[in-house]
């Protein structure tokens, strides 16, 4: 099996490869049919071979399930190889299911979705070529594959965020994303350099003993982590120092400055509420199943190297607690459904980042899962919404779509009450997990830190409970409000389908929306929390040999390793406190008509008493004007500021040197033009003067030539008989 | 005056020669000049008879003074030729304008 691991990617790549180069002629003879079912069957086909490749790990016997792919060699140095190589152990085993899993059910949403679109096979093309740099990223055998995904991930997303780019908001949405990447890249990039660098030789002859038995240094995942079991190696590593910091903090720091940029922390989440410009189908592959889990794949992937960091681990679980209260809150009060569910998505990446920052691998990746379900179910559910509404976004024009939409509205349904955290479904066990793990796991370096990981993340659970049920009682509930939306808003191309007539949509859109509802149920049971002991926890045990090296730094704080009573305790915390978000949205949005003046009409009567609260998080914290102000007005002005000096001092430099050459050219010039060619052509002028003067003797006319031939006969005989 | 000897021929036939060559170098057309080579020619035959005459007294003088004659009819006859070719070809025989040697 090992040997067609190379498949997996190879077919969405092939799909994107065939619809770039003959979609465009296919879409004009043939229709749309022949290029979704291409795009379609190539993702489904790595499913398949994702499958297969699952089963056959499983069956391997050992703590240690590996099926490596190598393909062919790219770097050779010496003792150093950098294959092209791919490897799936129990982690990206489950990341390569999650990505082709629901990339699949995408793909096929997609079709219903981009229906009648111009650029039907470019949609496609991009589409299977984001699959393909994913399943890169996550298959990738050592660093510089990953790093391919990582930046092929990083192109995709820019492609489709501003798929519609003759809109300059799309456009620059996708330049943004770009560039915010391309920040948390350069850390990336960074931190890999020093890493390797901080690998100190560890293949040569006088590092060896550290690879022990190793021929070639591939620096693969799997020799790294040897490496960094390796206690000796460790000291070493630690330290080693770059401008007086220990590696050991500054690898995994810069590492996870691209993982802020990838997985959208703070403070570089700032590119994903604005990628909601593309289709929402982008939106849900960027925000469930792949780019954005890849961070916290990375970290998860190099475990080893992260938790030999106490203090990183802080600045990780600071990071993510922030960023999932902080997005939280300006989820609160969004009116577009799409900024809603994309704060949303910064906020639960908060979580998974509290996971990996605890030292709770698998909870992480746990997370990852399911919000890979419910995540990619609400925006494909809200995507079957907007166009329910025409796409129209606002959801104060929405309402009342309960028995418009119904299979919508059950999927959307479930998936909320999952993310809001409703005791059974899959979003519960996760966030209860790593909830759990980040109050309970010791910090080696903050010995109050759990509780303030623990209380931020609470209250963003809270939060987020509330603006799930206030997204889904706007959208659903009370009668529909269609009919309020200012003529100016509302798209003009629409105009003949008629403004009232609201209808469910089509099967190719509801079908993945009721997969996904059944997995974003269900998918919970493989991880169950340790309460209940009868039940084992399947994913936990099936992630343990990778992150074994990283569990021995990594323990529960002292005398919580067997209190249950605790557990129970926080999980009806958790329990309580998102029935709290449950009744407050109910109370206050369930058949709420949203008229300004109603007495009844709590959040209106709220937001004008906290008006300037409402301000400040409605404009999401001023954090774009900020960027704007500290960031981007600065880069203008140095840019300004480099313009002014490349066009006085560089190019004055440039000009004075050429003035000066200017002159003495003129001078050289005239050397040449009077003194060179004046000899030459003085020389020329003498000869042909001369020739003029002689050449008149010529006259073609006989009798001159007499007249001279007789003077000459005559000044001979003078000559000689008379002078002489 | 002497009796005429040799030196009167020897004069007779530079005058001829003078006015042969004057001929050739003044006149426009080319029959006359045509006609002042034919001086030319003749005042080279008085030389050979003259001299013929008063040397040795063998004939050989007049012989090759024949020969010239025979000589310049025969080359009249090519000149005119070509003077009827230069006719045809530039409808007049005026030989300055005939300076196409120079190119």
């Amino acid at each position: 099996m090992a040997k067609y691991l190379f498949l997996i990617p190879l077919f969405p790549l092939i799909g994107a490869v065939f619809n770039a180069l003959f979609g465009y002629s296919i879409h004009k003879k043939k229709g749309e049919k022949p290029i979704h079912w291409l795009a379609i069957l190539m993702p489904v086909a790595s499913f398949v071979v994702a499958v297969m490749v699952f089963v056959n790990l499983a069956s391997q016997s050992g703590e240690h399930k590996l099926l490596t792919n190598h393909l062919f060699e790219m770097v050779n140095i010496e003792f150093v190889k950098i294959n092209m190589a791919f490897a799936v152990d129990q982690l990206s085993a489950v990341m390569i299911l999650i990505v082709t899993g629901v990339g699949s059910l995408i793909h096929i949403y997609a079709v219903g979705y981009m229906h009648g679109d111009e650029s039907y096979w470019r949609f496609f093309s991009y589409l299977n070529i984001f699959l393909f740099a994913m399943l890169l990223l996550v298959m990738g055998d050592n660093l510089i594959v990953m790093f391919f995904g990582w930046e092929g991930v990083g192109f995709a997303s820019y492609a489709l965020i501003g798929f519609w780019y003759k809109d300059v908001n799309n456009a620059s949405a996708g330049m943004k994303a770009f560039i915010v990447n391309r920040i948390g890249d350069f850390g990336f990039l960074v931190g890999f350099f020093l890493l390797f660098w901080g690998l100190s030789g560890a293949w040569t002859e006088v590092g060896h003993h550290y690879v022990m038995g190793e021929e070639h240094f591939t620096i693969t995942f799997t020799e790294l982590h040897k490496l960094f079991a390796n206690e000796e190696f460790v000291n070493a590593f630690k330290a080693k120092t770059f401008m007086g910091v220990s590696l050991a903090t500054l690898v995994p720091l810069l590492l996870f400055v691209g993982a802020t940029g990838k997985s959208a922390q703070i403070p570089l989440y700032v590119w994903l509420p604005d990628a909601m410009a593309g289709p929402t189908p982008v939106s849900a592959l960027i925000h469930a199943a792949t780019m954005v889990t890849s961070g916290v794949y990375m970290i998860s992937r190099l475990n080893f190297l992260f938790s030999i960091s106490p203090w990183v681990m802080v600045v990780i679980t600071g990071i993510g607690a922030l960023t999932a209260l902080f997005a939280a809150s300006i989820a609160l009060v969004q009116r577009d459904i799409k900024k809603v569910l994309a704060y949303s998505t910064v906020s639960q990446l908060g979580y998974m980042f509290i996971a990996v920052g605890t030292g709770a691998y698998w909870a992480g990746i746990f997370h990852v899962m399911t919000h890979a379900f419910f995540k990619a179910l609400l925006f494909m559910g809200a995507g079957s919404v907007i166009m329910g509404m025409h796409h129209e976004q606002d959801m104060f024009y929405m309402g009342g779509l309960r028995k418009k939409m119904p299979k919508t509205h059950m999927t959307m349904l479930l998936a909320t009450i999952s993310i809001a955290g409703l005791p059974g479904l899959a979003g519960f066990f996760s966030k209860d997990e790593i909830l759990w793990k980040a109050f309970a796991t010791e910090n080696q370096a903050i010995s109050w830190w759990p509780y303030l990981v623990w209380g931020m993340g609470a209250l963003a659970a809270l939060f987020t409970s509330f603006y799930m049920f206030r997204l889904y009682f706007m959208t659903f509930s009370g009668e529909n409000r269609a009919d309020r939306i200012p003529v100016t808003t509302h798209h003009g191309d629409d105009e003949h389908h008629g403004h009232h007539e609201i209808k469910e949509s089509p099967s190719s859109v509801t079908i993945p929306l009721m997969i996904l509802a059944f997995l974003a149920t269900f998918a919970g049971y493989i991880g169950m929390p340790h309460l209940f002991h009868a039940l084992p926890n399947y994913l936990e045990h099936w992630l343990e040999p990778v992150f074994e090296t990283s569990t021995e730094h990594i323990h529960l704080r002292h005398g919580l390793e067997h209190s249950l009573g605790l557990e129970w305790g926080l999980m009806t915390v958790s329990i309580v406190l998102a029935f709290v978000g449950f009744f407050v949205a109910k109370r206050f949005y369930n058949n709420n008509p949203l008229i300004e003046d109603d007495p009844n009409n709590i959040p209106a009567k709220l937001k004008k008493k906290f008006a300037m609260f409402h301000e400040i998080l409605f404009q999401k914290y001023f954090v774009d004007e900020l960027y704007f102000f500290f960031v981007v007005n600065n880069l203008l002005r140095l840019n300004n500021l480099l313009s002014w000096f490349d066009g006085k001092i560089i190019d004055g430099i440039v000009n004075n040197v050429a003035l000066v050459v200017k002159i003495f050219t003129f001078f050289a010039g005239a050397i040449d033009k009077y003194i060179v060619d004046g000899m030459v052509k003085g020389v020329g002028n003498i000869v042909f003067t001369l020739n003029r003067r002689v050449a008149a003797l010529q006259t073609g006319r006989i009798q001159t030539y007499v007249i001279g031939m007789s003077a000459g006969l005559v000044l001979i005989i003078i000559i000689r008989y008379i002078l002489l | 005056m002497s009796a005429i000897g040799l030196n009167h021929f020897l004069i007779l036939a530079t005058t001829l020669f003078g006015l042969g060559i004057f001929i050739i170098s003044t006149r426009k057309n080319v029959i006359a000049i045509l006609m002042g080579i034919e001086l030319v020619l003749n005042s080279a035959n008085i030389n050979f008879v003259a001299f013929s005459r008063y040397s040795n007294g063998n004939i050989d003088g007049h012989i090759f003074s024949i020969f010239v004659i025979i000589l310049a009819a025969a080359e009249t006859v090519v000149g005119m030729a070509i003077v009827l070719m230069l006719f045809r070809r530039y409808k007049h025989v005026n030989a300055t304008d005939l300076d196409n040697l120079k190119q």
